[in-house]
């Protein structure tokens, strides 16, 4: 069963149009909301609560309809705003249980599930202290824990990881996957950086200008998107063609768009082929495949030496590094990547229309 | 569901050996949620504590609590007087007492209101609130009523004290109970107007402190234009006018539909002429606490939640 379901949903702010009917399904999971800003995450969010009226379209939340059973949704969903939201004059034990009760909890069973929650976002001593001096990883916690203490069916999280450092973010992002998993509460989480959310989504949510963009599972998403860079200092050109002829899908630098996008049709044959059993076995006596096979006839052009590869399993890294060995120039970064946002909006956009 | 007995049986983690904390990993809640008069409840408790600075800072508990000791600590000492050298009656009336405690209780809702619902809108905690069950009239008569209960025990307690001393010297039983429920009704009122009119201020300002400026200006001021009035009108001559002067003041207000309704001489010199006066004074107050209860319901259908 789906968790959220909207069909032609649209809300119009006088001339501008911040959703443009638009359907969504979410299932239970995790699933990423991801769009620029002003793309419409939060006013989808804020319709989903029943908190303000559509101008037409339908929606649906755990098969409740937000403009009749607005309270019911709200009983059983939490919120995590993507504002500041805490007033410092309270501890953190002291606004989350007055929190849960102000969903329904009796005083003792919030009492309970206020010390579990802050346990389980991460906070310990600190939570007897006033909130006024938290630092914003901590207060994020705390928004975090307001939106679990009364044990929702689905939390709705907008942009969790605003404001965090890369080390907060990584905690951040753990709990939100944990919260999917382990505690078995469907996900609703927005973001605008789709490279964060696609590790710890089930599925993913793009809306562009308040329409659908795209909706796929992650595994979809970004089984093919793994791109390794690769930038050395010198004879780039002679490493790319041999590493074509390794059979791994090479695209010269800059663009990631180019021409050598996807897999080129002679190539990917031979990666399949019988480049795996090779690499397993090249990579110990230091003879890669490559070395042997003639350069093919695609002649690049390599600018500033820095190029992209596709991979597809862990042996391309030792592909390009003996390549790089072979040829003896010196590596300044092999670095894995995935898509950019910007490019699954690129994708979107040519699909769209059609 | 599982029946309490059932839970019995399944193995406890942390039943066993003491001192050692087991992590049960996440535990679902599937025990009973409350429902619309339990939020209200609720809501309606924390703001009433708070009032006071309780569940917050020790910083926040100073200024209630020491404005509430001076509200009692003359009614202390009378009874304590009363008690040691003996009287007839107490020195002043239940509503004198309430009308010389009109500025510290000026001081206190001006204090007071705007954390109770300023602070909700700066710090954007509304959005909290509205993303629960909780319907937004039901936020505002919580709060109304928290800020109500609040001034009450503010001027309802030193005159209980003031009651207790008079039972304890032996003064006229009847007689006391009568005066202190007058009393009461007093402060129940000025607690409805001040709550009222500093709520609505205050939830017009986001910031604190222009909150604080504001409700005590508009206090104090109601108060001298009324003085001002009042007296022009005694120097004039004027008997009507200076009668309905006090109208513009929520301490006057208060004082003069007590004076009607309960045929006491008015502290303030003038009482409103007959049952007009008191229709007018008790009609006054009626549409002041309605208009204000009125405003914050409108106040609060416009607060978004982001």
């Amino acid at each position: 069963m789906s968790v959220v379901v909207t069909s032609a949903l649209t809300k119009r702010f006088g001339p501008v149009t911040a959703l443009d009917s638009l359907d969504v399904d979410v299932r239970p999971g995790v699933t990423g909301l991801v769009g620029a800003n002003g793309a419409g995450k939060s006013t989808l969010i804020k319709i989903l609560l029943g908190l303000l009226p559509a101008t037409s379209g339908r929606a649906e939340v755990l098969g409740l309809d937000v403009a009749s059973s607005g309270e019911q949704i709200r009983r059983a969903v939490g919120y995590m705003p993507e504002h500041d939201c805490l007033p410092p004059d309270v501890t953190a034990t002291e606004f989350v249980v007055h929190m849960a009760r102000m969903s329904g909890l009796p005083t003792s069973a919030a009492r309970e599930r206020t010390a579990d929650t802050l346990r389980h976002v991460g906070l310990y001593e600190e939570r007897y202290r006033p909130v006024g001096g938290y630092s914003t990883g901590m207060k994020q916690r705390v928004k975090l824990a307001q939106a679990l203490v009364h044990d929702p069916r689905l939390v709705f999280l907008d942009e969790p990881t605003n404001g965090l450092d890369p080390a907060g973010r990584e905690d951040m992002l753990g709990l939100v996957r944990r919260i999917g998993t382990d505690f078995g509460i469907s996900v609703l989480v927005t973001s605008h950086l789709l490279g964060e959310l696609e590790r710890i989504c089930d599925h993913v949510v793009v809306v562009d200008g308040g329409r659908l963009l795209r909706a796929t599972s992650t595994a979809a998403a970004t089984t093919a998107s793994q791109v390794l860079t690769v930038e050395v200092t010198d004879r780039a050109d002679e490493l790319v063609r041999m590493l074509r002829g390794a059979g791994l899908t090479v695209r010269s630098g800059g663009n990631g768009h180019g021409p050598g996008n996807g897999h080129g049709p002679g190539n990917g044959p031979t990666a399949s082929g019988d480049a795996p059993p090779a690499d397993g076995n090249g990579a110990a006596d230091g003879d890669p495949h490559g070395l042997r096979t003639p350069a093919g006839t695609l002649t690049a052009r390599v600018p500033d030496g820095r190029f992209e590869v596709e991979v597809t399993d862990d042996a391309a890294h030792d592909v390009v590094r003996d390549a790089v060995t072979h040829l003896g120039v010196g590596l300044i970064r092999m670095q894995r990547r995935r898509h950019h946002l910007a490019e699954i909006f690129q994708d979107g956009a040519h699909a769209d229309p059609r | 569901m599982q029946t309490p007995a059932d839970r019995d049986t399944t193995p406890v983690p942390n039943g066993g050996a003491a001192g050692v904390i087991h992590d049960i990993g996440y535990q679902r809640y599937d025990g009973s949620r409350l429902g619309r008069g339990y939020l209200l409840r609720t809501l309606f408790l924390d703001t009433l504590r708070g009032c006071y600075g309780f569940g917050r800072s020790a910083k926040s508990k100073i200024m209630p609590l020491v404005l509430f000791g001076f509200g009692c600590l003359p009614a202390i000492i009378i009874a304590v007087i009363l008690n040691a050298f003996g009287g007839e009656e107490l020195p002043m009336t239940y509503p004198e007492y309430l009308w010389t405690l009109s500025m510290l209780v000026s001081i206190y809702v001006a204090g007071q209101a705007p954390q109770a619902v300023s602070r909700d809108l700066r710090f954007r905690a509304t959005s909290l609130y509205f993303s629960r069950p909780l319907r937004r009239g039901d936020y505002v008569v919580a709060k109304f009523a928290a800020m109500t209960a609040a001034v009450l025990i503010f001027t309802g307690v030193p005159m209980l004290i003031l009651y207790l001393g008079t039972l304890l010297a032996k003064l006229p039983f009847w007689e006391q109970t009568g005066d202190v429920l007058v009393g009461l009704v007093g402060a129940l009122l000025t607690a409805l107007v001040l709550g009222g009119i500093s709520l609505v201020i205050a939830a017009i300002t986001p910031r604190r402190g222009f909150g604080v400026a504001a409700i005590i200006t508009v206090l104090l001021v109601a108060n001298s234009v009324a003085g001002v009035v009042f007296g022009v009108a005694q120097e004039t001559g004027r008997e009507t006018l200076s009668a309905y002067a006090w109208v513009l003041s929520p301490t006057g207000l208060v004082d003069g539909v007590l004076v009607g309704l309960f045929d006491l001489p008015a502290v303030n010199g003038v009482s409103p002429p007959g049952t007009t006066g008191c229709l007018v004074y008790l009609s006054v107050t009626v549409l002041l606490v309605s208009a204000c209860a009125g405003l914050l319901l409108g106040r609060y259908r416009k607060v978004s939640v982001s």
